[in-house]
């Protein structure tokens, strides 16, 4: 796998070097001398998100692969230490085994995006802050992020936050560098919060709802007490696709709540939930196991088309919004949206165009809220479209001062968040 | 109690005060200021009080834009600005300097949406915490950082802090509870950091506005989650014969699968003085008392804590006692909460913070009442179980010659045990000037550096709360206003 590094990602430079440290002081001391040297590096993990948003365009390029391993883990305690490199199918097997799991359930955008799948990195997930649907019950891979290890780009290496759940010691730099797409400093070591696995789950689906009424459904569903782990709505484009169980071939939309708790609560929960619910229709149950395939499918958005012709949206806004904002945006192209996080995220294919929909796509999410990342689109669109929304110019200036702070020289991961940047 | 240095005032600024106070009356007008002596001792000190400093004035601004105008009236003219809220503060966060302006926030305090089908609520910061879930509450919902001074504390001073409570086992602490803010910089920019939707687009800067102890900006606006309430609670009480036993049950129960919303243990000294003050119930023959608190369903809860209960038989527990009602569990919880004011009814205290992981309580515990006793001094523990936060509340008398002084050395020396087993300095109080100088035990001079480039960048000259949180003689040229003096690692 390590190999396909060699190659540019998709519009990037010719690689020339692929630098793979083994330890963290290695790591450190390559970073040291690029910056003597003054030459940028594309940082990568195993390269499941190296199709994802922008292309850096560095003829170095540095793997955390080779720094693997879980170095801490208190099943008691909740919590567990990885370095960066350590692959997430791994993590998630050493936690199932002590019946824990990462309780926000990353997204590996691997397959969506022409790399392969199972290649994401626990220090891809924190970089990239992408969180699955469980992530409205109980928060994102940031929330869960207590500490970390990294070399930033003076070449220092530097520790922030620690193992322990609470801990407001200093500035909490560990969560500012969640979602930095490796571009202040490189993870070397992080630290998490995890959870027991629900000793039971099911799923209620509704069919044929509308996209309004069924954000409708799912604002209602999260507004109980009954602490819904998840919220998604299919569109019938996205339902057809669902390969397995009950839900297999069905023609129309389907609208699906999640509930996860003690065997001997579930039923009382779920009966509370579906007169909540009663309005929306009768919905078909689904039992541990469909419910199980069925949402760790969406953590590799497998309901999605996913076809080469397509660009690929990610939209956070509210969930009273986000019909309107898919609304708007089919105007003007045949979109294939899936709503997640009872509507506060979607995740929407567009046809593809010189500009991806950009221009149609921001403005409906300025209309309504939000903001709008472009994922996957042909090479050439992704460099010279805007992946993230454009800033203000006073959040521009922060922004600034914090790449400065951290990597004076631009030298790490230079363009993967902002052209210029 | 000269334990802690506070840097001397800038003369050359107590001397312009006439000047300044004619610069600020002009801007905002005369309503906002408090001039007199006696108004401005109000804001002399926090729940710190061993530390106190008049501050040249005290300005109370009932907008955003005033915050503004003051913040860049203040840069223009070199003043050094301490943000403040209810000044709860138990670290010396909203300790002023005689050469400062107090810049208090407390009357803006109003909600100015809630948005219940979208689950969020935009107030302006220096609402209480209380507040807003008093607000709510009508349609179900709360606010779920819960600190101990809830009643009386800013969410400004929460974010600032990033505070906790008792109950952020399940529901998390201020950062994983705000979704965006409004914030004046120093020099009087005024910047929207996230929104009302659930994530930021860039870089996260509100996770370093959160908790940077008002050195970044002042906020005047936040949007908070807020959280369908659990249609019931309750707790039950398990005394253990060891500080072992109850530590070794509180990691079953997790390790069984159970996240309670709260897991509160007292050691022998504090179950005494909270029951002698409360009449909790609390049993006194034992060592160690857990209260552990599940939510949910009547008929879950029943489930969850006859679990607990099962759980808890296998650790030699001597008493068991699950609340029986809402007034038995108001009763439970009256006696944990009033902990800090009923030992502050029989001694003079100082509450420590410092968070361990859990398997390190039994000897964390052992080494805390070795360290007391070594400073001739008394201790009662209060411990957050279920995230490892500890509150050792030293026992000392503030008449005695020298015993302030004592209990503040056995205090740092139970914080660097803290960083020693693993732990950290603070859990929910934050730095302030308290453990200002102790960064250097958990930081090496290479992350104090990184922290203190990124505070740089949001207050350049460091004008914001200065001289808290770093070691004063590593901020000493980024204080005197020298941009180029950033720290270099060492």
């Amino acid at each position: 796998m390590l190999e396909a590094l060699r190659r540019p990602p998709s519009h990037g430079a010719i690689v020339t070097e692929l630098m793979r440290p083994a330890a963290e002081w290695e790591l450190q001391s390559m970073i040291a001398k690029l910056v003597s040297q003054k030459r940028s590096v594309e940082i990568v993990g195993h390269g499941a998100l190296r199709n994802a948003g922008r292309a850096v365009r560095s003829s170095v390029v540095m793997s955390t692969a080779g720094l693997k391993g879980v170095t801490l883990y208190e099943p008691t305690e909740i919590v567990m230490s990885a370095r960066a490199g350590t692959p997430v199918y791994e993590i998630e097997s050493i936690l199932a085994a002590r019946g824990q799991m990462l309780p926000f359930e990353p997204v590996d955008l691997g397959p969506a995006t022409g790399a392969p799948g199972g290649a994401l990195s626990i220090g891809g997930i924190f970089a990239t802050n992408f969180s699955g649907a469980r992530r409205i019950a109980v928060g994102s891979a940031r929330d869960h992020l207590l500490g970390v290890r990294a070399v930033n780009g003076r070449g220092e290496l530097f520790k922030s936050g620690g193992r322990v759940m609470k801990n407001v010691t200093g500035l909490d730099v560990a969560r500012g560098l969640a979602g930095s797409w490796g571009t202040l400093a490189v993870l070397t070591e992080v630290t998490f919060k995890v959870a027991p696995l629900p000793q039971t789950m099911l799923t209620l689906a509704y069919s044929g709802l509308p996209d309004d009424l069924a954000i409708e459904a799912l604002t209602v569903a999260m507004g109980t007490p009954l602490e819904v782990s998840g919220a998604v709505h299919l569109p019938k484009s996205c339902a057809s696709r669902l390969q397995r169980g009950k839900l297999k071939g069905i023609d129309q939309s389907v609208t699906l709540v999640r509930l996860e708790t003690f065997s001997t609560a579930i039923e009382a929960r779920r009966d509370k939930l579906k007169s909540a619910l009663a309005v929306y229709g009768t919905p078909i149950e689904l039992d541990p196991e469909e419910t199980w395939t069925l949402w760790s499918e969406f953590r590799a958005l497998s309901v999605m088309p996913f076809s080469t012709e397509t660009s690929l949206w990610r939209i956070v806004t509210l969930p009273t919004k986000a019909a309107e904002i898919v609304f708007s945006i089919r105007k003007f192209m045949d979109a294939v949206a899936f709503y997640d996080w009872g509507g506060a995220l979607i995740w929407l294919e567009v046809p593809s165009a010189a500009d991806a929909g950009a221009a149609d796509v921001r403005r409906a999410v300025a209309t309504h809220g939000g903001h709008a990342t472009l994922i996957r689109a042909q090479p050439e669109v992704r460099a010279s479209v805007d992946v993230f929304e454009p800033m203000r110019p006073e959040i521009e200036r922060l922004t600034r001062g914090i790449k400065f702070a951290f990597d004076p020289d631009g030298l790490l991961n230079r363009g993967r968040m902002y052209a210029n940047l | 109690m000269p334990h802690i240095a506070l840097p001397e005032p800038d003369v050359g600024v107590l001397r312009r005060r006439p000047i300044l106070i004619e610069g600020l009356r002009n801007r905002v007008g005369m309503d906002l200021l408090i001039l007199d002596e006696e108004g401005r001792r109000a804001y002399e000190t926090d729940a710190f009080t061993a530390y106190r400093r008049v501050p040249m004035l005290v300005v109370l601004p009932r907008t955003t834009d005033e915050v503004s105008k003051i913040l860049k009236y203040c840069f223009e003219n070199d003043v050094k600005v301490i943000p403040r809220g209810a000044g709860t503060s138990l670290s010396g966060g909203a300790l002023p300097s005689e050469d400062a302006i107090v810049l208090c926030i407390s009357k803006m305090n109003r909600v100015l949406e809630v948005d219940y089908a979208n689950r969020f609520a935009r107030v302006e910061a220096g609402i209480t915490n209380l507040a807003i879930t008093a607000h709510v509450a009508e349609k179900g919902f709360f606010y779920a950082p819960d600190p101990s001074s809830q009643l009386a504390c800013t969410l400004a001073g929460n974010l600032a802090m990033n505070s906790g409570g008792a109950h952020c086992l399940k529901y998390g602490v201020t950062t994983h509870n705000v979704l965006g803010i409004k914030m004046v910089l120093i020099d009087g920019t005024i910047v929207e950091i996230g929104g009302s939707v659930l994530e930021r687009s860039g870089y996260d800067l509100l996770s370093l506005v959160v908790g940077s102890e008002g050195q970044f900006g002042v906020i005047t606006e936040a949007t908070v989650k807020i959280i369908p309430a659990a249609e019931a609670a309750r707790p039950m009480m398990i005394g253990f014969r060891s500080p072992e036993a109850a530590g070794s049950c509180v990691a079953a129960i997790i390790a069984s699968g159970i996240i309670p919303v709260a897991i509160e243990y007292m050691d022998r000294a504090a179950i005494e003085v909270c029951e002698a003050f409360a009449g909790a119930g609390y049993p006194l023959d034992v060592e160690a008392l857990l209260i552990i608190e599940v939510e949910g369903s009547e008929n879950e809860i029943g489930i969850l804590l006859g679990r607990i209960a099962e759980i808890a038989a296998k650790h030699d527990p001597k008493t068991v006692v699950i609340s029986s009602g809402p007034e038995q569990s108001a009763r439970i919880w009256a006696g944990r909460k009033a902990a800090f004011g009923a030992i502050g009814r029989i001694s003079d205290y100082l509450c420590m913070d410092g968070t361990i992981p859990l398997a390190q309580l039994p000897h964390a515990l052992t080494r805390i009442s070795q360290i007391c006793a070594e400073h001739g001094l008394k201790v009662a523990n209060i411990f957050h179980a279920g995230d490892g936060n500890l509150h050792p509340l030293i026992l000392y008398d503030a008449n005695a010659p020298g015993e302030a002084e004592r209990a503040e050395m056995a205090g740092e020396a139970i914080l660097r045990l803290c960083v020693e087993l693993g732990g950290c300095l603070t859990g929910e109080h934050g730095v302030g000037i308290e453990k200002r100088e102790l960064m250097s035990a958990q930081f090496s001079a290479t992350d104090l550096a990184v922290q203190m480039r990124i505070k740089t960048v949001f207050d350049p000259t460091w004008r914001l709360n200065p001289a808290k949180v770093f070691p004063l003689g590593l901020s000493e040229g980024l204080r005197a206003g020298n941009v180029g003096s950033a720290p270099e690692a060492a």
